[in-house]
């Protein structure tokens, strides 16, 4: 439409930007109080007085939940990727028999509450001898990111031309010489987004580390400042400095990801 | 991506031509053509056989556990032992007639329409604001995307100290305002509203997204072609926006409703549905009975959670018959 720019609006959309990121200035400024202040009465808006002795507890006592919560979100992001990208070649240029019950099937799987999942788990994992274990948690993760990952993969593969790996196959591959040699090289940025979003879901899993993880000796990070929470109702700067060093896979995400976040976002939910 | 792409289009491309006489070459001979396809079965079942075997293992073998769950009277011991009592439907009655499950349903309505509905007004509003472009409006819309990535134990976490009847930064600058203290997550008049707006804060980036991708698919010229008869902005957006952005609309709130329902985190993590019930919903109620206290109850929590979904298809059914009428189109 117009091409001027006016700068009320600009003002606008800074405050409301304020406004709806409060929250995360709250868990910073939080993080950088003394304890003493902590009760102030009014609280401090600014750290005019930082500390980092929160930071130094939160690594003291967190650092192995971190580790653990890095390993278990690498391990869905392999496993998702696993399952997703050759499910979804084959529904987008192999066209099984059945594709449109999967479709179904996928639709249905996002809609179970995870706990009503995780008492499912509950029940196999204890049999199975797992509860407690990562790789318990790395399935149990997974199931979040698959159904998302499969739907994803085959949109995006569809949009490969059909050309292409008919060409391969003509050259004498076979499908999964077109699978690994086209098709993978091409999906690279949807591959991204589907690593992104699973790494970041089994990262800020709650509901399955606090059911199938709670008696574990390696517990993620979710769980490590939910404990926290409970135990420590004081230090709320260690809490807090927890809290924001959990949160730097969301913050990479945002700067260096966001047109694969963007994508991910409206994957599956708007069509053009 | 793009040097990449179009240097495999370009490799590629080549043979194709050649590929189109080889194939139209070998075309009429049916019998081969024939054991193409079967071959090209079993390659498309052996590329999905692992999604297949994933599905049954990892959904449908937890899921008939549960229903399984509902249906025995599971005591901690059954459950290492493996020799529940077959209970048919009472653990479904139980709960039916338990105090909790009105209130739990009265709170879920609450808790689930009081969000999607201000999320996605909030969502919508943002969408067109940001729309109209100005400076800075692409990092300002990707910083509001923030409060979804957050893991939610720091939101809820954050929110919770935000929320402190004593020492949180709301009461404090409400006590500006001359508003007494606010007991928002102790005091059951409260809890479910402290909840729902801090849900809410959760959702508003989603609906944002979504909506302003929906924005963007609606053609330019129609805006130019109102503005021309003279409509103003507030018209236009009645008469051109709302009405073009229905489907898109009618996702998101599903979409919405489908994820509402089953939160438990954000609430759990805030007030553990509490105080009393105050602030539990069905799916709180169901993570509470199988895993809040030391005395697991999973046989009426695995029958709560059967409700729960059978809710959640209920509104997925609509969802996917609205698709299958935009496919149509």
């Amino acid at each position: 439409m117009t091409t001027h720019r006016p700068w009320w609006k600009t003002v606008l959309g800074i405050a409301l930007t304020a406004l709806m990121l409060f929250p995360v200035y709250w868990m910073f400024n939080v993080s950088l109080t003394r304890t003493r202040d902590m009760r102030a009465d009014p609280p401090h808006w600014f750290p005019w007085d930082p500390t980092i002795e929160g930071y130094t507890a939160a690594l003291d006592q967190q650092l192995p939940a971190l580790a653990t919560s890095l390993f278990i979100g690498l391990g869905t992001v392999v496993l998702t990727l696993l399952i997703g990208l050759p499910a979804g070649y084959s529904l987008a240029k192999l066209h099984p028999p059945g594709a449109r019950t999967i479709d179904f099937l996928l639709l249905v799987a996002q809609m179970i509450p995870a706990v009503v999942m995780a008492m499912g788990f509950y029940a196999i994992y204890i049999r199975l001898g797992i509860l407690n274990t990562v790789w318990g948690l790395i399935i149990a993760d997974s199931t979040v990111a698959v159904p998302f990952a499969v739907l994803l993969f085959r949109a995006f593969i569809a949009g490969i031309p059909g050309d292409l790996s008919a060409a391969a196959q003509i050259d004498g591959a076979g499908n999964w010489r077109t699978f690994r040699s086209v098709i993978l090289p091409l999906s690279r940025n949807s591959i991204i987004t589907v690593a992104l979003f699973a790494f970041l879901w089994a990262w800020s899993d709650f509901i399955f580390a606090s059911t199938l993880s709670r008696n574990s000796d390696a517990i993620p990070i979710t769980l490590g400042i939910f404990r926290y929470i409970g135990n420590n109702t004081t230090q709320w700067n260690s809490i807090m400095a927890t809290a924001v060093i959990a949160s730097i896979p969301a913050a990479f995400l945002l700067v260096l990801a966001q047109r694969f976040v963007a994508a991910g976002v409206t994957a599956g939910a708007v069509k053009d | 991506m793009s040097p990449t792409r179009t240097d495999a289009i370009g490799a590629l491309g080549r043979t194709d031509e050649a590929a189109a006489d080889i194939r139209s070459a070998a075309a009429p001979r049916p019998h081969g053509r024939r054991r193409g396809q079967r071959s090209r079965h079993w390659a498309a079942f052996a590329f999905l056989a692992p999604l297949i075997a994933y599905l049954t293992a990892f959904y449908a073998y937890p899921l008939y556990r549960n229903i399984e769950l509902s249906v025995h009277d599971y005591t901690p011991r059954a459950f290492v032992q493996g020799n529940p009592r077959f209970v048919g439907l009472d653990n479904y009655l139980d709960i039916f007639t338990n105090d909790t499950f009105v209130q739990a349903l009265r709170n879920t309505a609450v808790f689930t329409l009081g969000s999607i509905a201000l999320q996605y007004a909030l969502g919508l509003a943002l969408a067109v604001f940001f729309h109209r472009n100005f400076r800075l409006a692409g990092v300002l819309r990707a910083m509001f995307l923030v409060p979804w990535l957050l893991p939610l134990i720091v939101s809820a976490s954050t929110w919770s100290w935000m929320l402190n009847s004593e020492n949180g930064i709301v009461n404090a600058a409400l006590q500006a305002f001359g508003i007494g203290q606010i007991n928002w997550l102790t005091s059951p008049d409260t809890s479910l509203l402290a909840v729902t707006i801090a849900n809410i804060w959760l959702g508003v980036p989603f609906n944002l997204v979504i909506l302003y991708a929906g924005l963007q698919n609606i053609p330019k010229d129609l805006y130019e072609a109102a503005g021309l008869d003279g409509a103003t902005p507030w018209q236009q957006f009645w008469r051109v926006t709302v009405p073009l952005l229905r489907p898109v609309s009618a996702i998101t709130l599903l979409l919405g409703l489908i994820y509402t329902l089953k939160v438990v985190d954000i609430i759990w993590i805030m007030t553990t549905g509490g105080p009393a019930d105050a602030s539990t919903t069905l799916a709180v109620w169901s993570y509470r009975e199988a895993f809040g206290s030391g005395q697991p109850d999973f046989s009426p929590a695995a029958a709560v959670g059967n409700l729960l979904i059978l809710i959640a298809l209920v509104a997925g059914l609509a969802y996917v018959r609205l698709q299958r009428r935009e496919d149509h189109r």
